[in-house]
């Protein structure tokens, strides 16, 4: 049982151990033997080339990161606000609200619509709404949030809070957050992970280069590594420069740049993941 | 009148609730009703209209069923929706299978700071994103520099090039899919076996049950209304598939195409390559139209056998 098990976690990780091999290999070598294991020659170059880059990473990852934090936040308010009030008895129209947001879960409008809409209706093409807004709600949190609520907020508080003549907003931000902050941090660690991770709505939206998150930076490098020069300071570089570039520990370099964060920091928040994933049922 | 005075006062005094749901529910209007509206431009031979969106979807002609027959006349259709069915079963069956497996091992392991380990390790994946693993796969997969041709090369076979050979990648998406989500998966699986109270068990050891007993009568028993409850939600997406897994990891090869694509990728294809707005948003419909009878059908289904376990 351990062997298996083992192996399979090892295999799980094998990988990104491989790509970190490969971006510290020495690219005459690589074009030589292919990517080895235990390469014939360690080198940083591939890190220095990255450091060449440095303004346009930069600013992949200052997208990355502006779209992440604004993106977790608006998503966890809209999300805990409108799953709040659905969870709450006095609300008459709950019903209707859960359906409202039920109901996307079952039918979708559709990719083609959704870029017309977000193109046409919003022009938010090239902006970085446009990679925020797409995440920012997610009908399947708020019937979680609901559900969440419902267990841990128990009404009897709420009416002594009511008798003392606190406003349901004073309510919700100074008994009801605090009390609910588990639930909370599930769904932000959700959100932070999915915007963090995102490409999609670059792939759609975004053809500025100076708008270009992290991973679509990393997507676009993959047939052209001069797509990152595109903007950068180099860009009167010579193609006969180019051509000694190292190419692919570069590209594998900049997996492991992209990746690095996460990596190190999710055996940290992995706890919370966990215990946000088995919180109660979908149902009530 | 009375009526209308009722429902003003309704409003009026759930005021601060209709607040609260304010900012959600302009988000779903827009980004979610608006863009069901707008599956009628499937019927529509759809023009841009400088005045917007609805202008836009207002001007376009009425074609009717066209963009529908346009679709299915072609061999794409049906490839489509083989590939996307017949991977989703799979993903389905597979990933359920080794989703509870690796529960039930990992929650055998008495070792606490091993299963700890373990658990860390399979959940890496899925903190990635589809395109950091397309570079995975491909340090594998590179014809002249990957692993996989250095190992075959070692053995003498003769490389292959293997994002030109479709015959190999259905294999390596379910591995892949699988490798990405299993730890995941497992985890609310795992949560459930914990849950179990030791007392069942305990009647089952007495009764001189064995593990793998136990396993069968005790173990999997308490877990299956989750296992229907999950199960219900991936059918309900069978027809949709991981748009990353089937574009970002074959990296978009053309020879891959015929086990490759999926109504996602068709669609998206439609859309910003071939520009065929029309087919595209047929197929798009097609699509979210299949799929909301199936979750209608397999909730249905269930509730007939087990009230308790369906969805609504």
């Amino acid at each position: 049982m351990h062997i298996l098990l083992g192996t399979f976690a090892f295999l799980c990780v094998f990988p990104f151990i491989y790509v970190i091999i490969i971006s510290l290999s020495n690219e005459a070598s690589l074009a030589e033997n292919g990517y080895q294991l235990i390469p014939e020659e360690w080198s940083f170059e591939a890190y220095a080339y990255l450091w060449q880059m440095r303004a346009q990473i930069a600013k992949a990852y200052g997208v990355t990161i502006a779209v992440t934090v604004l993106g977790t936040i608006i998503s966890v308010a809209i999300i805990a606000l409108y799953a709040y009030a659905i969870s709450r008895r006095q609300f008459i129209y709950r019903k209707q609200f859960t359906f409202i947001a039920f109901f996307t879960m079952l039918f979708s409008g559709g990719m083609v619509p959704f870029y017309i809409v977000m193109t046409q209706f919003l022009d938010l093409k090239n902006s970085i709404w446009a990679l925020i807004l797409p995440m920012a709600v997610n009908a399947f949190y708020i019937i979680i949030m609901r559900t969440f609520f419902m267990r841990t907020v128990p009404e009897a508080i709420l009416e002594s809070a009511r008798i003392d003549g606190a406003s349901e907003w004073r309510i919700f931000l100074t008994i009801v957050l605090p009390l609910s902050i588990p639930g909370i941090a599930t769904i932000a660690l959700f959100s932070t992970l999915a915007y963090w991770n995102d490409w999609f709505n670059a792939l759609l939206f975004i053809d500025d280069p100076s708008l270009v998150p992290l991973q679509s930076l990393l997507m676009r490098i993959e047939s052209n590594m001069d797509f990152i020069q595109q903007n950068s300071m180099l860009t009167n570089q010579n193609s006969s420069i180019l051509n000694s570039i190292p190419q692919d520990s570069a590209r594998m370099a900049m997996v492991v740049i992209a990746t690095l964060p996460i990596a190190l920091s999710y055996p940290f928040f992995q706890k919370y993941f966990i215990r946000g994933l088995t919180i109660g049922g979908v149902k009530d | 009148m009375k009526r209308i005075r009722k429902f003003g006062k309704n409003l009026y005094d759930n005021r601060v609730w209709l607040l609260m749901v304010l900012p959600g529910l302009i988000w779903l209007i827009v980004l979610k009703y608006i863009p069901m509206f707008g599956q009628i431009i499937a019927f529509k031979d759809f023009r841009f209209h400088p005045d917007g969106f609805f202008a836009s979807v207002f001007h376009s002609e009425w074609v009717g069923f066209e963009n529908f027959q346009f679709l299915f006349s072609t061999n794409d259709a049906y490839i489509i929706t083989r590939n996307t069915l017949l991977y989703n079963i799979g993903f389905i069956v597979i990933g359920l299978i080794l989703a509870v497996a690796v529960a039930i091992i990992l929650s055998e392991i008495t070792k606490q700071r091993l299963a700890k380990i373990y658990q860390t390790g399979m959940l890496f994946p899925h903190f990635l994103s589809w395109v950091v693993v397309s570079y995975f796969v491909f340090a594998f997969l590179s014809t002249d520099r990957g692993l996989f041709n250095s190992v075959l090369e070692f053995f003498g076979a003769d490389p292959v090039s293997w994002y030109n050979e479709p015959g190999y990648w259905p294999y390596f998406i379910m591995g892949i899919s699988q490798w990405k989500g299993v730890g995941f998966s497992s985890i609310v699986y795992l949560a459930a076996i914990v849950g179990i109270e030791r007392t069942y068990y305990e009647a089952a050891m007495i009764d001189g049950a064995n593990k793998w007993q136990q396993i069968k009568h005790v173990t999997i028993p308490m877990i299956m209304p989750l296992i229907v409850i999950l199960t219900i939600l991936n059918i309900g997406s069978i027809f949709s598939a991981d748009f990353g897994l089937f574009y970002q990891i074959p990296r978009d090869s053309g020879p891959l195409y015929s086990v490759t694509n999926v109504i996602d990728t068709y669609v998206y294809r439609g859309l910003m390559t071939m520009g065929d707005i029309g087919m595209s948003t047929a197929a798009g419909l097609y699509q979210a139209t299949v799929g909301f009878i199936l979750i209608l059908l397999t909730n249905y289904i269930v509730r007939k056998i087990d009230e308790e376990n369906a969805l609504f």
